[in-house]
């Protein structure tokens, strides 16, 4: 069991939980993600460390609600518990000083992004990051960013705060501008990374992206994360989650993605039904 | 064989084998409960009766944990079923497990006098009978153990290896603890095995009684990731035990393979079993209902899924098999099973191709027709495809259930475990012991896919193999 300490609504839908989890704080490194359960019913859903506390013993993930398992989670409290927790999981972003880095975060991936952003800064990098939401009360861990980079910019699609437009458009601006780039980290939706890595491989810059497929274990065992990389099946929970964005077929991952839409739709409304509004 | 011996066989095989009474095939398609019903009272001390009590027992040679056999079989006989219960249990923790999943004819029964010519004393059926009749009157006995020894063992996953040498471990005075990588303990025995063969509330009971005799178990640890064998050593264990088990799955690199609605054997039955989606919507976690389900493989994985996926609505259910019946691995009785349920057997086929729709979604299953050829390595014949033979089955889930590979965390996080070209850990001889002081393995990720029994089987030499090591330092 893994008592909830903090719940904050970051935005509308977004969440961010800082939760006991002693052994996870202890180990996790940028990149790592946890498998939660939140109940005997519940299914087992993968989401990023975006930060940890080895004193207190706490992690804080953070997750924007989606479908039946991200709504439940939402209605949790401080002081409720989660029944499972396993973690940490996946890789650990390689993390070396390659100089200037971009660190590209979109909607709730700027979650994901955070963490890599401080390890990178941490090991000496010129970090510039670039993070975008559609609308400016979507918009998520601006202060801390600002913390974790050199220079940030922020984006909205509607132009209601900062940068009117995609986070690709200030990206192929920086590009523009003659910016030296050794390495880009782009997280967020899946359209997102994509048109990232379509900016950046004309270039040859090389792109890291992480991928969030379905999974069930999480270590290695099922292969529901199957992704293809290089033309390559890879397992994201235990050969990713970070990949050469530039290799990743993203069309599979859109349509893997969507497998189980009906049944998470009916999951959704029965909870709904179940849950009022 | 002595007289006396053969008088008593003569008088004992005038009784037929007793049958267990099970569920009709037409009926338990539409339900997960178990098939067989298992023996009354009256029928396990009929059958019991059967065994001859050979002098020179060669039943227990058959079986890989020791069970006492002609005795367990005796007390049946006589009644004491509780007694039969405890017998079984000094040599074997998990008794109605294996009474339900081993591979008897290939085992004990094998090797039983009677079944030379007749038939053998059903050995397994009794098993069974005897664990669940404790379980049900609720009297799981604790046997007693050694005197603590101060000395701690870790244990990697809590399948049925590690409970099987958890179990023995803490009987001989050791403090065990058994890192478990899933939310639960029981390792295949819940996540692979489905529930219709092996209750998980009769897993569960099993699990218990291994904590009840003092087993430490911590789940959603996984070993590598939260802790390396190196840090288990640093905290403490004097040894460590890897029974991690096969743990990857293979997929055959067949154009296609990642369409949707295409599932590994290991994640379809992760699904049903593990987090139990064919209770769905009442469980949160989703699996796809496909009315034309296509199972690859010949082994007991196989008729597994092909049998869950009958149960999920599935009209047609087909087994995909390169080889002919005769080559198949899956348990003579697990095949029948499936036949009787309906599943359709498609053998000496192959796919060379899935095609999919506008969505990415399987719709078909290009095939290959096979003959065989010379033997291969394993000594079967090999398959060799017919050209000009392929066409087209209509299928929106398959399953792959052609073996699995081993889990790579393991090896990639301990440095010095000398693993085989094919990733699996090297033991030097049948204890267990690895490249490595202090740590031994066993069970599938030393053997590669195997029985649940030849893992319990490694366990508990393995455990022998710890004990001698320990004391010896």
């Amino acid at each position: 069991m893994n008592r909830i300490v903090e719940k904050t609504d970051l935005s509308e839908n977004v969440v961010k939980m800082v939760i006991e989890a002693a052994a996870v704080a202890e180990k996790r490194r940028a990149g790592q993600f946890i498998v939660l359960r939140i109940d005997e019913k519940g299914e087992r859903i993968p989401l990023t460390i975006v930060d940890s506390d080895k004193k207190k013993g706490t992690i804080t993930i953070i997750f924007q609600v989606v479908g039946k398992t991200t709504a439940a989670l939402a209605a949790l409290r401080a002081g409720d518990c989660i029944t499972d927790i396993q973690g940490p999981l996946g890789n650990p972003t390689e993390i070396e000083n390659f100089g200037h880095v971009l660190c590209v975060g979109g909607g709730v991936g700027v979650g994901v992004i955070y963490p890599i952003a401080v390890a990178l800064k941490e090991a000496g990098n010129r970090v510039t990051s670039i993070i975008g939401a559609r609308t400016k009360d979507l918009l998520i861990l601006e202060e801390e960013m600002k913390d974790a980079s050199h220079k940030l910019v922020v984006a909205t699609d509607d132009g209601s705060y900062g940068f009117h437009g995609f986070v690709s458009a200030v990206l192929q601006n920086l590009i523009d501008a003659k910016e030296k780039i050794d390495r880009v980290f782009a997280i967020g939706p899946v359209p997102m990374m994509r048109v990232i890595c379509n900016v950046t491989r004309p270039y040859g810059i090389k792109t890291i992206v992480s991928l969030n497929p379905i999974m069930v274990d999480a270590t290695g065992m099922c292969g529901a994360c199957r992704v293809s990389v290089g033309g390559q099946t890879k397992f994201a929970c235990v050969d990713g989650p970070e990949f050469n964005g530039h290799d990743v077929d993203f069309d599979l991952l859109m349509s893997r993605l969507r497998m189980y839409l009906c049944q998470e739709k009916e999951a959704m409304e029965r909870y709904r039904c179940e849950h009022g509004g | 064989m002595e007289a006396e011996e053969k008088k008593a066989k003569e008088k004992k095989v005038r009784v037929p084998r007793q049958k267990m009474p099970e569920q009709g095939p037409k009926v338990r398609t539409h339900n997960f409960e178990e098939v067989p019903f298992g023996y009354t009272e009256e029928t396990a001390m009929t059958e019991a009766k059967r065994c001859i009590q050979c002098k020179k027992p060669c039943c227990i040679e058959g079986c890989p944990v020791e069970v006492n056999i002609p005795a367990f079989v005796r007390l049946i006989a006589e009644g004491r079923f509780i007694e039969a219960a405890r017998t079984i249990k000094e040599t074997n923790s998990l008794p109605a497990v294996c009474g339900r999943v081993c591979p008897q004819e290939d085992q004990c029964e094998k090797f039983c006098v009677l079944g030379k010519k007749w038939e053998p004393v059903a050995i397994g059926r009794l098993e069974r009978f005897a664990a669940d009749y404790e379980r049900e009157k609720g009297e799981m006995s604790i046997p007693e153990w050694a005197a603590p020894r101060g000395k701690r063992v870790a244990v990697v996953g809590a399948g049925p290896s590690g409970l099987t040498i958890a179990g023995d471990l803490v009987k001989l005075g050791y403090e065990v603890t058994i890192f478990e990588a899933l939310h639960k303990a029981g390792g295949v025995l819940v996540y692979g095995i489905p529930e219709f063969r092996l209750p998980k509330r009769i897993v569960e009971a099993e699990v218990d009684y291994v904590k009840k005799m003092g087993v430490k178990i911590e789940t959603n640890a996984v070993i590598g990731r939260i802790k390396t064998v190196d840090e288990l050593f640093a905290d403490g264990f004097a040894a460590v035990y890897l029974g991690v088990g096969a743990g990857a799955p293979v997929f055959m690199n067949v154009p296609g393979e990642n369409l949707s609605g295409i599932y590994s054997a290991n994640e379809y039955l992760t699904r049903s079993n593990l987090m139990k989606a064919y209770l769905f919507p009442e469980y949160d976690t989703p699996i796809v209902r496909g009315k034309n389900c296509a199972v690859i493989g010949g082994g007991n994985v196989a008729m597994d899924s092909v049998r869950t996926a009958l149960r999920l609505g599935a009209e047609n259910a087909y087994i995909i098999y390169r080889r002919t019946e005769v080559e198949m691995p899956a348990r003579i009785e697990e095949a029948h099973h499936a036949k009787e349920e309906g599943v359709q057997f498609k053998l000496l086929t192959n796919p060379v191709e899935y095609i999919g729709d506008e969505n990415g979604w399987v719709k078909g299953m290009r095939c290959q027709r096979m003959e065989l050829g010379e033997p291969d390595e394993s000594g079967r014949r090999r398959p060799v495809p017919l050209q000009g033979s392929e066409y087209v089955i209509d299928v929106d889930t398959v399953v792959v259930a052609v073996g699995t590979m081993a889990n790579p965390i393991i090896p990639a996080t301990t440095p010095g475990l000398e693993i085989n070209r094919r990733g699996y850990l090297i033991t030097k001889d049948e204890t267990g012991k690895t490249s490595r002081e202090g740590v031994y393995a066993g069970g599938d990720i030393v053997t590669g896919s195997a029985t649940v029994i030849l893992a319990m089987g490694a366990g508990k030499k393995a455990a022998r193999a710890i004990h001698a090591y320990l004391s010896s330092g």
